[in-house]
């Protein structure tokens, strides 16, 4: 077999791929400022995404937020910094583990299921019979599900994993590790600074954005039947937690480089 | 006077990669005319429906709806032209997440031509005009067994009395009983309408039902059309072979004989 052309396959391969995810986005992004607009598609995809991920999100932040007190009182024990429980607690599930983990999750379970019911309807023609019936998928599919996303991410999701991640260090170091309440409410009042809210609640967008987009597109472009809904939603889930992850980097570059 | 063809196929010419599905496909359907479209699977019969619908594209040739040329249209006359088209598809293609009213009354509903309250009583309507009662209104999809479900999308394309009604292999998976019930309830509702009608079907039955004129299409082109009563004496090896359901003959089925 000829190397290079197998180099070239992949490098054109990649290309094709980057640049439809790039018009995909392109029209989808157009379609969310232009009407007409689908409100009660989007106020039920609100609920969807947003209340409906509210006890799983909530959980994963309360036993982060707990955990992540017990290891920071252990290590910083090791050289007499367990008072700077509270701050690091704040930071690391303000800046970080809140809106990182909060995306992880939505992505597991909001872009699959878009993907799976997108795709769904690709193989069963539902999506050629709502473009049958003057009606633009984009704008009746689609636009809805992200603007619900990169609204509830930030705006529900993330703000309510912050405070109960927060609540759960706060749960673990007054009640086991013998801090008291008043104080630990005043460190983490006095280091956290408006700039790190800023920056977890963009990031929380710019996630909720990911999510649904990729959710979407694979489901949108999907083929084959079952098996390419099920490929779908799984190039969805890994799509969507890949960019997560590198945006995340990206995010924190722009707020927090020196 | 001539009239102009309410549907102009002229040259047209479609390929999948290097698999050419529409060799060059030239057919006039008349106003008012039930045409027909038979052939084998595989013979392009779907891929010609698409494209007329605009949910394929074609890569030369000329779509013309009443005179207008429809390919590389602009999106909003080409929603203009889609106003015109009902379509039931062949597994019906029923929105899963809808009831069946919501379904019925779709287009109307996006398009903003209808208010909700007054969507139902329209539904139920037109349900009645398929010979469905008005409790199936309140069922979902999932509910209904295949002929309602058929029942249910003829309901759905005839809802906003277009112009011109497409059906995919509108018998397809039904015993023939169900079939000739919704053939009968097909040229009904399509005299009533005054409606333009073009079918696509490999069941002789429905042909023999429908049709004014009748086309057969082979490897990419049409190789015969004619009225419906000259299709037992077209003097066409292929058309006969076709008609009478024969392995022998012009016809060749790619099978693989051990």
């Amino acid at each position: 077999m000829n190397f290079l052309a197998v180099i070239g396959r992949i490098t054109f391969g990649f290309l094709q791929a980057a640049g439809r995810l790039g018009i995909f986005a392109a029209t989808t992004i157009s379609h969310m400022v232009t009407p007409p607009f689908y409100f009660r598609s989007l106020i039920q995809q609100m609920m969807t995404i947003g209340y409906y991920s509210l006890p799983v999100v909530g959980l994963t932040a309360l036993f982060t937020g707990a955990a992540l007190a017990l290891n920071i009182y252990e290590g910083g024990s090791r050289f007499n910094a367990e008072s700077a429980l509270p701050t690091i607690v704040v930071i690391g599930i303000v800046r970080e583990l809140g809106p990182v983990l909060c995306g992880l999750i939505v992505a597991g379970r909001v872009s699959a299921s878009m993907a799976a019911e997108i795709g769904t309807m690709r193989v069963t023609e539902q999506i050629d019979a709502m473009s049958t019936l003057s009606t633009d998928p984009f704008k009746y599919l689609i636009a809805p599900r992200v603007v619900a996303t990169t609204l509830m991410m930030p705006f529900m999701l993330v703000i309510v994993a912050d405070i109960i991640g927060v609540m759960g260090g706060f749960l673990i170091a007054t009640g086991k590790l013998g801090f008291n309440a008043g104080n630990y409410m005043d460190l983490t009042m006095d280091f956290l600074e408006i700039k790190d809210i800023y920056a977890s609640l963009t990031k929380a967008a710019v996630f909720g954005f990911f999510i649904s987009l990729m959710g979407c597109y694979h489901g949108y472009y999907s083929r084959g039947g079952a098996q390419g809904v099920g490929i779908a939603t799984t190039n969805a889930v890994v799509s969507a937690c890949m960019l997560i992850l590198l945006s995340n980097y990206i995010v924190t570059e722009i707020f927090f480089a020196t | 006077m001539i009239d102009t063809p309410k549907i102009r196929l002229k040259g047209l010419h479609k390929q999948f990669g290097p698999k050419l599905v529409l060799d060059s496909i030239d057919l006039d359907i008349m106003p008012g005319e039930s045409m027909v479209i038979i052939g084998g699977s595989g013979s392009g019969k779907s891929v010609t429906l698409k494209c007329i619908l605009g949910l394929l594209h074609p890569e030369s040739g000329s779509i013309k709806v009443d005179g207008e040329e429809t390919i590389g249209m602009r999106q909003n006359d080409r929603k203009r032209i889609q106003e015109k088209f009902g379509m039931l598809f062949q597994g019906a293609a029923l929105f899963d997440s809808l009831p069946v009213w919501e379904n019925v009354t779709f287009g109307l509903l996006a398009s903003g031509k209808t208010r909700r309250r007054d969507a139902k009583d329209i539904a139920i309507e037109n349900l009645r005009s398929v010979g469905l009662s008005p409790d199936v209104a309140l069922l979902s999809p999932s509910e209904l067994s295949g002929g309602m479900q058929k029942r249910v999308g003829l309901a759905r394309a005839i809802a906003s009395k277009p112009e011109i009604l497409f059906f995919d292999e509108p018998t397809t998976g039904l015993d023939p009983i169900m079939a000739d019930v919704i053939n009968e309830l097909i040229t009904e509702r399509v005299k009533e309408m005054g409606a333009t009608a073009l079918t696509i079907t490999h069941d002789m039955s429905s042909v023999r039902k429908i049709a004014d004129k009748v086309a057969m299409i082979y490897k990419g082109n049409i190789i015969w059309s004619g009225p419906r009563n000259d299709i037992d004496n077209s003097d066409n090896a292929y058309v006969e072979q076709f008609i009478h359901g024969r392995a022998e003959g012009p016809i060749q089925m790619e099978v693989l004989k051990t």
